[in-house]
């Protein structure tokens, strides 16, 4: 299959810089027709750079990028570009209030429009591709996955003949994701060529043919992926020296707490002191929680978190695994139920409020909640803290900033050109570094994280991972670790699935069974939990 | 920013192990910080050069002073229209504010046979109330816009009608001369050759560029207006700041307000709404590089802009530009400033950048 004709598209010899940053090294890549190559690489690695030049949005420095033998279009002539490679974005670029006819000719329509042809053209694409959303619904009422499905489509009505994924499945749920695998497949069967880019090395290992690995802006292999392991793949995206220490730190970190946490958990009840002594280790403690949400509904959760306890919460995105996190952060609010942090009652949504309980909060979406991208890496780790370092008529110098900041920055080997960068620039790894380490700032007692490695590379999943099962150890706050990705959950103490807004099962051994997870949040029943 | 080489990661963190480098690149970066704010200041230069050219009066002390007290006033509504403008909002009202608050104080000092209300407040009550009144205008407009939920365009442009016509209604359009000395004073008085509403507006700028910058409400508010999600996830209230500065900024707005009605010894009905001085208000805030779309700006730059507008408009009176004109000309002059500024700022003001 990887030998059949020509390369559709050839690059060769890309070079890009950005000011004094090299984001591409004499970059070269060819994916032919049928083929699908996943791209792979840590947060900064140079694959948005790649990504950009192959949609044609960004012109390389040096090099050559050619479709099928001919050098490509100028880039800006997106028209042309189109017709031979589309790229279906990571961040949706849909226009929801348009209907999905009109969005699948978004910018390819003519000067006058044909409803009537339009609507045709696109059931006939959607038809061909065995795609089951009608031309004229309005793209507001349909799920991400569809979404993705009209981005699919808008390729394929170009005649796009390289689909090119960015990270397709990091919003979607695990069934949804599985379903997209199958279109993928019959994309690359009908001669389509795949570049499929993700964090998920076992994605890459179902459906791409062959690999190619970015690291520090350099291709540093290609191969097919049938020759490969999981732990090849790694070392050549950390690089040789790094790969075999971090998945074990990690291991230790996780080691520590549950052993620490074995002790005292096991004396409480043992020495039979009622519910105070119970109720002083008890840093979280959710009573009959009931929330209405878009993301995912609560109907009676109840659940506890100890000091130094990391609890993980799973299930489906719709299960209310990030709306339980975000109640109890105090960003959404609650519809009935309560919620103590340290024996006391936290009301709901009043995210102030709950941050002064001592609720810290790594957010889902960072883009939108986790830092403000024009300010610089010191003022947003501090933005919780601004209290704390003011003197009594709430003056505070940006120094003081810094110097709160860079312990924290230290730790979580944050990479800035200077406390001042604004965060905007920085790469989605260490942005999220940044919401990490404004939550650490201002010492809370719990921990609310929600899926706090999405779209985070391997080596930075491991280290914000370690780093807050190395808070719940030495300061012996709480973690409520809201996930739907099973990795996350190795950290956990305890894991709790919810299935359609209520605790379904709780696995309380580590470490957890994937499979009985994944069974477990599809809610069918399993005699191993409880 | 892509440079994740082991040897970055390790020390990249704040001022830490690479000193030279990451000092290096934190002077760099506040330079051009520096450099923004500063973007105006060749078209100033020029403008300078300009009206030395156009008229012998112009490089004098006192025409300078001049424009000073001329700009003052419309100086502190943009203070006022700056900081609402970085919590990510907009105030159309500020206009009526500026018309509506002197109007007030002045109908409740001057007497029945001067048009006011008879009830002959002392001039210093009278600015008590003037504060008052602007207060509770911005808490009106901060409660709809915030707790309500209102679109602020939309309820700012309905209290400016509003306040305009309480302005005329309340003295049933009459002007109201013969302000007390100690009421005007803010706005008629000089030290020397500097007007005490230079004096002022100076210091306002300061106070308030000092407070954006090392205050924590001051830094919490281009947190709200980069983004408000993240200031309220980090614990910030949000709503409590952005309230807080729709009532600053319309107590600025009715101080300009004081300043005006002191420099031309009365309050008319056409003070504010009526001159249109919103537009102004907002060319200077914007041209001075404060986002519209909310989280940027600095008072150097809001400064600048109305020095540059109150250089323009000393310009064409001078030069006697016909009167039918000067406002064509004034708002020609204003685009063209908008569009130098995208150039030397780099700031976009459209509404994706």
């Amino acid at each position: 299959m990887t030998s059949s004709g020509q390369a559709l598209v050839e690059v060769t010899g890309i070079e890009k810089r950005f000011g004094t940053t090299r984001a591409l090294h004499d970059v070269s890549l060819s994916i032919k027709a049928g083929q699908c190559l996943g791209l792979v690489g840590r947060n900064g690695a140079g694959k948005s750079t790649l990504v950009s030049i192959l949609s044609g949005l960004v012109e390389p420095d040096a090099g050559t990028v050619a479709f099928g033998g001919e050098p490509a279009p100028r880039v800006g002539d997106t028209a042309r570009w189109h017709e031979w490679i589309a790229t279906v974005f990571q961040h949706s670029m849909i226009v929801p209030d348009l209907s999905v006819a009109e969005n699948v000719f978004l910018g390819s329509t003519p000067g006058l429009i044909s409803w009537r042809a339009m609507r045709n053209r696109t059931s006939a694409i959607m038809g061909d591709w065995g795609f089951d959303i009608a031309a004229g619904t309005l793209c507001r009422d349909l799920s991400v996955e569809q979404l993705q499905i009209v981005e699919i489509a808008r390729a394929l009505a170009r005649g796009a003949k390289c689909v090119l994924l960015d990270e397709p499945t990091a919003t979607l749920e695990r069934d949804a994701g599985r379903r997209l695998f199958d279109r993928v497949r019959q994309l690359t069967a009908g001669g389509v060529a795949v570049l499929y880019i993700s964090h998920h090395l076992e994605e890459v290992f179902e459906i791409c043919q062959d690999v190619a690995v970015l690291r520090d802006g350099e291709m540093v292999l290609t191969a097919p992926t049938a020759g490969l392991s999981r732990d090849d793949l790694v070392v050549a995206m950390v690089g040789a020296s790094h790969a075999p220490a971090a998945p074990r730190s990690v291991a230790s970190a996780v080691g520590h707490p549950a052993s620490g946490q074995e002790a005292p958990g096991a004396t409480a009840p043992g020495a039979g002191q009622g519910d105070d002594a119970a109720g002083q280790g008890v840093v979280l403690s959710v009573e009959n929680l009931t929330a209405d949400s878009t993301r995912g509904r609560l109907s009676g959760v109840s659940l506890q978190v100890r000091a130094g306890e990391i609890v993980g919460v799973t299930g489906l995105l719709s299960a209310g695994v990030a709306t339980i996190g975000r109640v109890v952060a105090g960003a959404a609010e609650s519809s009935g139920g309560e919620v103590r942090v340290r024996g006391k009652r936290v009301p709901s949504g009043q995210r102030d409020v709950a941050q002064r309980a001592g609720v810290g909060y790594i957010p889902e979406d960072r883009h939108n909640e986790g830092f403000v991208s024009h300010l610089g890496v010191a003022e947003n780790v501090t933005m919780t803290i601004t209290k704390r370092l003011a003197d009594r008529f709430g003056l505070l110098s940006p120094a003081r900033r810094v110097t709160a900041a860079a312990p924290l920055t230290r730790r979580l080997a944050l990479v800035s050109s200077g406390p001042g960068q604004p965060v905007g620039e920085l790469s989605g790894g260490n942005q999220q570094k940044v919401t990490v380490a404004r939550t650490l700032a201002h010492d809370p007692s719990l921990i609310v994280a929600i899926t706090p490695t999405r779209g985070v590379d391997v080596a930075s999943k491991e280290l914000l991972l370690g780093s807050l099962a190395g808070v719940a150890r030495d300061t012996g706050a709480g973690v409520l670790l809201c996930s739907d990705e099973l990795s996350d959950l190795d950290i956990c103490d305890r894991v709790v699935v919810l299935v359609r807004g209520e605790v379904f099962t709780e696995f309380t051994e580590p470490p957890f069974d994937r499979d009985a997870l994944i069974v477990a949040t599809e809610g069918i029943a399993q005699e191993a939990a409880e | 920013m892509i440079s994740n080489s082991p040897t970055v990661a390790d020390g990249g963190a704040g001022a830490a192990p690479p000193a030279a480098s990451g000092i290096g690149s934190w002077f760099t970066r506040s330079n051009v910080g520096l450099l923004r704010e500063v973007a105006l200041l060749p078209v100033l230069i020029l403008l300078i050069v300009v009206g030395t050219v156009a008229s012998p009066v112009f490089l004098t002390l006192s025409n300078f002073a001049g424009i000073g007290q001329q700009s003052a006033a419309l100086g502190v509504v943009v203070v006022g229209e700056s900081l609402i403008l970085m919590i990510g909002g907009m105030d159309l009202s500020l206009e009526g504010t500026y018309g509506l608050a002197p109007m007030v104080a002045a109908w409740l000092i001057v007497p029945i046979a001067a048009y006011g209300e008879g009830t002959d407040l002392s001039p210093y009550l009278g600015i008590v109330v003037l504060i008052a009144v602007g207060a509770a205008i911005g808490l009106i407009n901060g409660l709809l816009i915030v707790k309500g939920r209102l679109n602020g365009f939309i309820v700012t442009l309905g209290m400016t009608i509003v306040l305009a016509g309480l302005q005329n209604g309340i003295v049933k359009a009459q002007t109201l001369f013969n302000l007390p000395p100690a009421f005007g004073y803010l706005g008629a008085a000089s030290i020397g050759q500097l007007p005490v509403s230079l004096i002022v507006a100076v210091i306002i700028f300061v106070l308030v560029g000092l407070f954006l910058r090392y205050q924590r409400t001051g830094r919490a508010i281009y947190a709200v207006g980069g983004n408000p999600a993240a200031a309220r996830a980090a614990g910030i209230k949000i709503d409590r700041v952005k309230i807080g500065v729709y009532v600053a900024g319309s107590v600025l707005a009715a101080i300009g307000g004081l300043m005006e009605a002191g420099r031309v010894s009365a309050v008319t009905g056409q003070q504010g709404y009526g001159e249109g001085i919103i537009f102004n208000v907002f060319a200077a805030a914007v041209i001075g590089g404060v986002s519209l779309k909310g989280g940027r700006g600095n008072m150097i730059g809001a400064a600048s802009g109305v020095i540059l507008l109150g250089i323009v408009q000393n310009i064409l009176t001078l030069t006697n530009v016909s009167n039918y004109w000067i406002e064509a000309i004034d708002g020609a002059v204003i685009l063209f400033a908008l569009f130098l500024a995208r150039i030397v700022g780099g700031e976009s003001t459209a509404e994706t950048s």
